[in-house]
């Protein structure tokens, strides 16, 4: 895009640049290279800096059953919440959409939960699914062990898939809304003047009109279960029972703080960054697309 | 739209009814429990009216965490991210959008890139930068042999050290330090009609008077919204503030002090069934400044969200 009028006055220019770019490199630039020197590197044991190591710590991490498994449960995770958070969130936002009386209360309650902190969500949450106080403490009496998330496993990865959706559904759901209503309601007319009812509209006008906004949420979701479920996962069940919830970005900070392995950490961070890239990637030249269309 | 149909009607109502039902359910329960007494809270079935011991709970919940000081530490994070983040994003967007000199659009994807990567992945070399955020440009001038030169010159050893744990800047500048809020606002800046700069140009306003007289007040909204999404940002923060913290009795945030009323199997208090009234109580506390916020600011706290997509 060309403007015909600028400043050309560099020097304020680079000085109003300066700050971000300080920061920028500071706190992205420098720690994600040194992520990338640790990857690479091994320090020795008893100091005097670190050395070379090529492809090993790669290698140590890809060969790690415990890593597989992480990486394993991180999908589960992802495809979860995301099918969870999106599909409830497109139900709403579809029939909230169709504006009848009262859909600004269900609009305004149904965005509150965002503004939940992810941990206090899964304290709650953790609460409510408690095997001993929660809404399933009733049937442990009756038939001991039927829900608890604290020794069974599946039961754990429920819990934190629940409470993590019970956030990401507001966040869907807002930008469901906001995408609906920018369809432009003449042609959602048009076609109820041709006969069609509303679910029909919702079929072949508004779903198709939202491909765009789904698409981008669905990257948005599982970027975003990758690299924010930390919170939830360290306050609702620790990683456990047996690792059954450490998925991939709980494992790098429990292998860089708890165990000190800096190297294998690093090495971890990289394929997960590398992954995210990837998928903003995608995210970008599909906008960019988008926007061509326009 | 004017149609007659009663039975879809019905059903969309009740649709949105259970919406609303998860949204809200999972909250009353939270809130019932924390009206509880520790006897009541551990009988099942789960209660779902009220008790009378809320007061009781809150004000345990508050010595037990601490509350008091950690309330305030997440209130002075979150506005200085907010704040550091309008200010930030506002001057670096103008300069990208109303200057033209060589190295603007190398700086454009330098900044545009740190969207791809967030925090979280990058967290331990992050961690290590903050223990002394001059660590890179000591590495610098150690590998460029300027800190050997200065010896040379000086005598005295070059050992940059400024460690950031357990300070406000620590918790607030990395999170600071992405582009979310410069994207939104150069979208709103390419929406700034020319003319109006020409007319501030041919009025013999300089570019700083421009920013401050022209743009800034046409950005309030703007500035609302960027406001709302990162104060709640902010305010959720935890791995983060986990790590940067370790002082945790005159450092830790609120959501962190929910570590304290919920025991952690490998900390001190060693697992266990947590005092769920209490831990609920805390939670009610630590989540209301945000609720409150996204309530009153509902309209700015959407059009953040969407217009940054994040």
């Amino acid at each position: 895009m060309d403007r015909r009028a600028v400043y050309k006055t560099a020097w304020i220019g680079s000085l109003l640049l300066a700050p971000q770019l300080l920061l920028v490199f500071t706190f992205f630039y420098w720690p994600t290279g040194a992520a990338l020197f640790w990857a690479f590197t091994l320090e020795r044991p008893w100091g005097g800096g670190n050395e070379f190591a090529g492809l090993d710590n790669f290698r140590m991490v890809f060969s790690d059953t415990a890593y597989w498994g992480a990486v394993w449960r991180s999908m589960v995770f992802a495809l979860g919440s995301t099918a969870l958070a999106m599909g409830l969130a497109l139900l709403f936002a579809l029939f909230c959409d169709r504006q009848l009386r009262g859909y600004k209360a269900y609009q305004t309650m149904l965005i509150w939960p965002y503004a939940v902190a992810a941990p206090a969500a899964g304290v709650a949450f953790r609460f409510l699914f408690a095997p001993e106080a929660g809404i399933f403490a009733a049937l442990n009496k009756i038939h001991p062990e039927f829900w608890n998330p604290s020794i069974n496993g599946i039961h754990a990865m429920i819990l934190i898939v629940v409470a993590y959706s019970w956030k990401y559904l507001a966040y869907n759901f807002i930008f469901f809304l906001a995408a609906l209503q920018s369809i432009p309601r003449a042609l959602v007319e048009a076609s109820a003047m041709d006969g069609s009812g509303p679910l029909r509209r919702m079929w072949d006008i508004q779903l198709p009109l939202l491909a765009p906004t789904l698409f981008f949420l669905l990257v948005i979701n599982i970027t975003d279960s990758f690299v924010d479920s930390f919170g939830i996962i360290d306050l609702t069940t620790g990683g456990g029972p047996s690792k059954a919830t450490t998925l991939m970005v709980y494992k790098i900070y429990f292998d860089g703080f708890k165990g000190l392995d800096y190297s294998g950490a690093a090495a971890q961070s990289i394929v997960l960054m590398l992954l995210v890239m990837g998928l903003t990637f995608v995210q970008f030249r599909f906008i960019e697309r988008r926007v061509h269309y326009r | 739209m004017i149609e007659r149909t009663p039975v879809l009607n019905l059903v969309t109502h009740a649709v949105l009814f259970i919406g609303l039902a998860i949204a809200f359910v999972p909250m009353w329960l939270v809130f019932v429990a924390a009206t509880l007494s520790l006897q009541e809270i551990n009988t099942p079935p789960i209660s779902l009216l009220p008790g009378s011991h809320l007061w009781e709970n809150l004000a345990e919940a508050w010595t037990r965490a601490d509350l008091g000081v950690k309330l305030t530490n997440s209130l002075i994070m979150s506005v200085a991210v907010a704040a550091g983040k309008i200010a930030l994003a506002s001057i670096t967007a103008f300069a990208l959008v109303f200057f033209r000199f060589p190295g603007r659009m190398t700086a454009f994807w330098l900044i545009f890139i740190t969207l791809m990567l967030p925090l979280e992945v990058r967290i331990v070399p992050t961690y290590a930068v903050a223990a002394n955020v001059f660590s890179p440009y000591q590495t610098i001038l150690d590998v460029t042999g300027l800190s050997w030169l200065w010896q040379q010159l000086t005598g005295a050893e070059l050992a940059l050290e400024w460690n950031l744990l357990n300070s406000y800047t620590g918790l607030v500048l990395p999170l600071v330090a992405t582009a979310t809020g410069t994207f939104l606002y150069r979208q709103f800046f390419l929406t700034v009609p020319e003319e109006l700069m020409e007319a501030a140009k041919m009025d013999g306003a300089g570019p700083m008077r421009f920013f401050r007289e022209i743009l800034m007040p046409l950005s309030i909204t703007n500035m609302a919204a960027l406001f709302t999404i990162m104060f709640i940002y902010a305010w959720n923060q935890y791995l983060w503030p986990l790590l940067i913290t370790t002082d945790r009795t005159h450092r830790g945030t609120a959501v962190m002090a929910l570590r304290q009323l919920i025991p952690m199997s490998g900390d001190s208090t060693g697992g266990g069934v947590p005092d769920w009234n209490v831990a609920m109580a805390g939670c009610l506390i630590v989540v209301a400044p945000a609720l409150l916020v996204v309530a009153l600011m509902q309209r700015f706290f959407v059009r953040g969200l969407i217009a940054s997509d994040k």
